[in-house]
Formats: C-alpha cells, sequence, structure tokens
C-alpha cells in the first residue's frame, strides 16, 4: 500500500522525547526533528479532544529568540510590516519578515516582555535562516539572542483555562494575545494565551531543566492529552490559519495571501509610520490596488479529501486555483481545504471543481475559518 | 477456508469458489491511521495482480490497495462509501474491501501465510 517504513535517524530531539516515546507516540521527522505525529489515541480522536477538552503539543522544535535592548522594537519594525513601536508590554502580535519582492521568508509571533525586550516564535523549518537574517540584519542594534536551552509546550482546548488556573491561577486573568510570568511550584514560566488550534489556549517557554516537570504536572490533569502533529495540522486547516510553505512563501505578498488584517495600519500607504521594511512598496501597492489571487476556504461536496497541490478548475476547464492545504476536519466531519485562486472567482458565485485522481469533484468557496474560533477574550 | 497476506499488507481470504475476500491488515490499519474516505473499484472490472484498484485516504495522506491477485472483481464492500472508518475499526471482518474471482490460483498459493506475514511485518 505504499507505506512509507524507511526510518530515519534526526540530529535532534526535544526534551520530551523520551515522555513521548513512553506515551507510544509514532514519530517522525518535521525539520530536522524526531516528532510525535500521533499518539494511540490517533489523529481523529486527538483532534477531537483538544476541540472537547485540552490538548498538549510539544512544539519546541519552534524557534524561540530574545530580542534585547532599547532599539530593539525599532529595529524589528525595520523587517515586518507590522507595528512593533507601539506593541503594549506583555502584548503579542503576529508579524511576518518580508523579503525585497514583499514575499514572505516566515511567520512570527512577537511579544513585548519588558526590559527593552521581545520575545519571537519563529518556524521550525526557517529558524536557522531566521537567525542568521536577524542577527545580519539588526545584530547591531539589539542583542540577538536564541533560546537555544528553551522548550516550548501548547496547551489548547476549552478546558485550558481551567487546566492551567489550577495550578497558576493568575494565569486566569490573561486574554488572548497577552503574556504573563506564571508560577508553579516556585518556578516562573512565560506563558501567552494564543495557539494553533482555533481553541482558547496557552504557549508555555519553559527551560529544558524544567520542561518534563511542567509536562508531567498539566498532563496530571484528567482533561489532558498528548496531542501531535497530525492533530495540529487538521486542527489549524479548521480554524483556517496559515501554514508557512503553504499558504505563505517567498512568491506572495500577505496581501496575496489574505492576511491584510496582520498588516497594522500605521505601516500602510497612509500610516504614521508608513513603509521602513523589505518589500513596503510592493505590499502597500497590493493593499491599495487590491491582488490578482486570494486565500480562500474550499468545502469539497463529496467525501473525496482534496489535498495540497490538486488544480482547480472552473466549469470551462480554466485553471483558477490551487490547493495550499487540504484533508480531512474531524470536527466538521467532512473533507476541507484552503486554496490559493483568482480574485475572480473568489466571490464563491462561479461553480468550481477540484481535479482529483482526473475527476472533477465539485467544490464550493467558503469563508475561513471552517470551525468558529474559541479565543478567550475576557 | 484459507487466508493468506500480501506484501502489500492486505489478508486474501479463499473461499470453496474460488473467490477471494481482500481487506487490509491490522498493521497496515495501525500505519494509515484512521481512514476518512475510501474510492471503490467498478464491479466486473478485470484486475491484474499489482493494480491500484481502490484509494484509501486516511486523515493522514491517500494510499492505494493494490490487487494481490488477478481476477474478476465480484463484489464491493459498499458500505465502505459511507462508513469508511469499518476498514479502522474492523479491518479483518465488517471492513474487507472486495471480492475477486481468481484467474490463476498460483497467485494465491504464492502469497505469505501467516507465520511468513508476522516475520514479514517484524522485520
Amino acid at each position: 500500500m505504499g507505506l512509507a517504513m524507511t526510518e530515519t535517524i534526526n540530529e535532534f530531539t526535544t526534551v520530551f522525547y523520551q515522555m513521548h516515546i513512553d506515551a507510544g507516540a509514532k514519530m517522525m521527522s518535521f525539520a530536522g526533528y524526531d516528532m510525535p505525529v500521533s499518539y494511540p489515541l490517533g489523529v481523529k480522536k486527538e483532534h477531537l479532544h483538544t476541540r472537547e477538552k485540552a490538548g498538549l503539543f510539544d512544539v519546541s522544535h519552534m524557534g524561540q529568540v530574545k530580542l534585547i535592548g532599547e532599539n530593539a522594537k525599532k529595529a524589528l519594525e525595520s523587517l515586518v510590516p507590522v507595528d512593533i513601536i507601539d506593541l503594549p508590554l506583555m502584548k503579542q502580535r503576529y508579524a511576518m519578515f518580508t523579503n525585497d519582492k514583499g514575499g514572505v521568508l516566515d511567520d512570527l509571533m512577537v511579544t513585548n516582555i519588558g526590559n527593552d525586550s521581545l520575545l519571537l516564535v519563529v518556524n521550525a523549518g526557517c529558524k536557522q535562516a531566521d537567525f542568521a537574517y536577524l542577527q545580519n540584519a539588526i545584530g547591531n542594534e539589539c542583542e540577538v539572542k536564541v533560546l537555544e536551552d528553551y522548550a516550548l509546550l501548547a496547551l489548547q482546548g476549552p478546558q485550558a483555562g481551567d487546566v492551567l488556573a489550577a495550578l497558576a491561577p493568575e494565569s486566569s486573568e490573561m486574554t488572548f494575545m497577552t503574556a504573563k510570568t506564571l508560577i508553579i511550584d516556585g518556578i516562573e514560566y512565560l506563558a501567552t494565551r494564543s495557539g494553533y488550534s482555533g481553541e482558547d489556549g496557552f504557549e508555555i517557554s519553559v527551560h529544558n531543566d524544567q520542561a518534563q516537570q511542567l509536562a508531567k504536572r498539566l498532563l496530571a490533569h484528567e482533561a489532558v492529552e498528548w496531542i501531535g502533529l497530525g492533530a495540529r495540522d487538521s486542527l489549524r486547516l479548521e480554524a483556517g490559519l496559515s501554514l508557512y510553505g503553504h499558504e505563505l512563501d517567498t512568491e506572495h505578498t500577505p496581501v496575496e495571501s489574505s492576511l491584510v488584517w496582520a498588516l497594522s495600519k500605521a505601516r500602510r500607504s497612509d500610516g504614521s509610520r508608513t513603509g521602513g521594511y523589505p518589500g513596503a512598496m510592493s505590499i502597500m501597492s497590493h493593499i491599495d490596488n487590491g491582488v490578482a489571487q486570494k486565500i480562500v476556504g474550499l468545502q469539497p461536496e463529496g467525501r473525496a479529501p482534496v489535498r495540497d497541490g490538486v488544480v482547480i478548475v472552473d466549469g470551462e476547464d480554466n485553471v483558477v486555483g490551487k490547493v495550499t492545504s487540504g484533508g480531512f476536519g474531524p470536527t466538521t466531519g467532512k473533507p476541507i481545504a484552503i486554496a490559493r485562486v483568482e480574485s475572480a472567482v473568489s466571490d464563491g458565485t462561479k461553480k468550481l471543481f477540484a481535479m482529483v485522481r482526473e475527476k472533477k469533484l465539485a467544490v464550493e468557496v467558503v469563508k475561513l475559518p471552517f470551525v468558529k474560533p474559541n479565543y478567550y477574550r475576557g | 477456508m484459507t487466508i493468506k497476506y500480501s506484501e502489500d499488507h492486505e489478508w486474501v481470504e479463499l473461499s470453496k469458489d474460488g473467490v477471494v475476500t481482500v481487506g487490509i491488515t491490522e498493521f497496515a490499519q495501525e500505519q494509515l491511521g484512521d481512514l476518512v474516505f475510501i474510492e471503490l473499484p467498478d464491479v466486473s472490472d478485470e484486475v491484474s495482480q499489482g493494480d491500484n484498484i481502490c484509494v484509501i485516504e486516511s486523515v493522514k495522506a491517500a494510499s492505494d490497495l493494490i490487487a494481490p491477485v488477478s481476477g474478476e472483481l465480484i463484489e464491493v464492500n459498499d458500505r465502505l462509501n459511507d462508513e469508511p472508518e469499518l476498514a479502522s475499526e474492523d479491518p479483518l471482518a465488517e471492513g474487507w474491501f472486495v471480492k475477486i474471482q481468481l484467474s490463476d490460483t498460483s497467485e494465491f498459493d504464492a502469497l505469505m501465510d501467516g507465520a511468513a506475514y508476522q516475520e514479514f511485518i517484524e522485520e
């Protein structure tokens, strides 16, 4: 059945490696790390568990880097089309590094953690390039400190708030996209109320020395299960969230990836700090004049999943787009997909089809996300 | 009734009339994960050993069911159209895929027996 049985030996593991093995995880290579793709529960049940209770994700393969110094905010602002200078203390914002054409080098989360410091979380697959880029581009304006010894845990789901509040009552004061230093068993952790599942939840940055202890404390709660990268992907797909290398790449501006909402007013053509980041002319022109392509949700009419790379055509067989992420939504119980399509067909009035195994399967353009977000805004 | 196994992780059960029932093994089911869609072939198709006869989609990826023997497809498990999870939950019974009227019994004879298959997956 064409099952991949090759074993790969990876260079890197996270501090939770043995815990994953002990939990019966199926491991796979991801961005040079040996990571859990699923646990004995299986992708579907792990996904549903996260939507109903709380899931714990090891996302320590992601890059964590601090920018330190009084010029750190200004320096980072020169690399992203996002307002960093006015990012309030202990607030988090979504941003992306752009190239000279306005394409996306990586997307990231930025948190103002005080003391003239920013904490950045970047994608695992891009992190080495990001670290080098930051050092090169702004290393003389602020300290670029890679947090090599830190793990990252994501706790996601409607019960995440209760689970964390039981260990750190002060976490209940946090709202979506804010940060706080929590104290659990006398140890300090930096948590943000954010995630990648569409659910309420937290990401907790923890030193490797304390990481396993924290994971065990969280897993001790009856609502919490380990969740693998397989369900992480289906959760973010249902939540309509972009994945670098799929919806985002160096060939498309954030506007062409339907991320205008993330581009701060201050950095646009009529903003108070207009431009001043790589590719600004292209990006601002795309905002002002519109773009030829958009990212949309697709609801296949049948049961067959429509996966990444599948070509989208109209009724006359003209190619009008391509699927960027596709699979099955365990919560919706149906196949779901995200595609980049010509703006002209993005309103859904024209009948579209996905070319799957030489068959034309009807698909409907739908609004993202597929599942209503459940963020805690207080 | 004799059950044999293919290197593609299918079980193949021969009944007296020269008809084999084909499904996936528990090992295959574990590797594939939760199945969400199965595209079945048309009944009365002639298939040759090695042909891709069904598409099996799991939450993770698409794979193919490969004809373990040659012959005529005489029946498909229509329940899999609406309940692909049957092949995950009960792969050895309710989750069977197709029945094939054998055209060459030597192809069946050459498949692995239970002990050989066990050895095969432990390699």
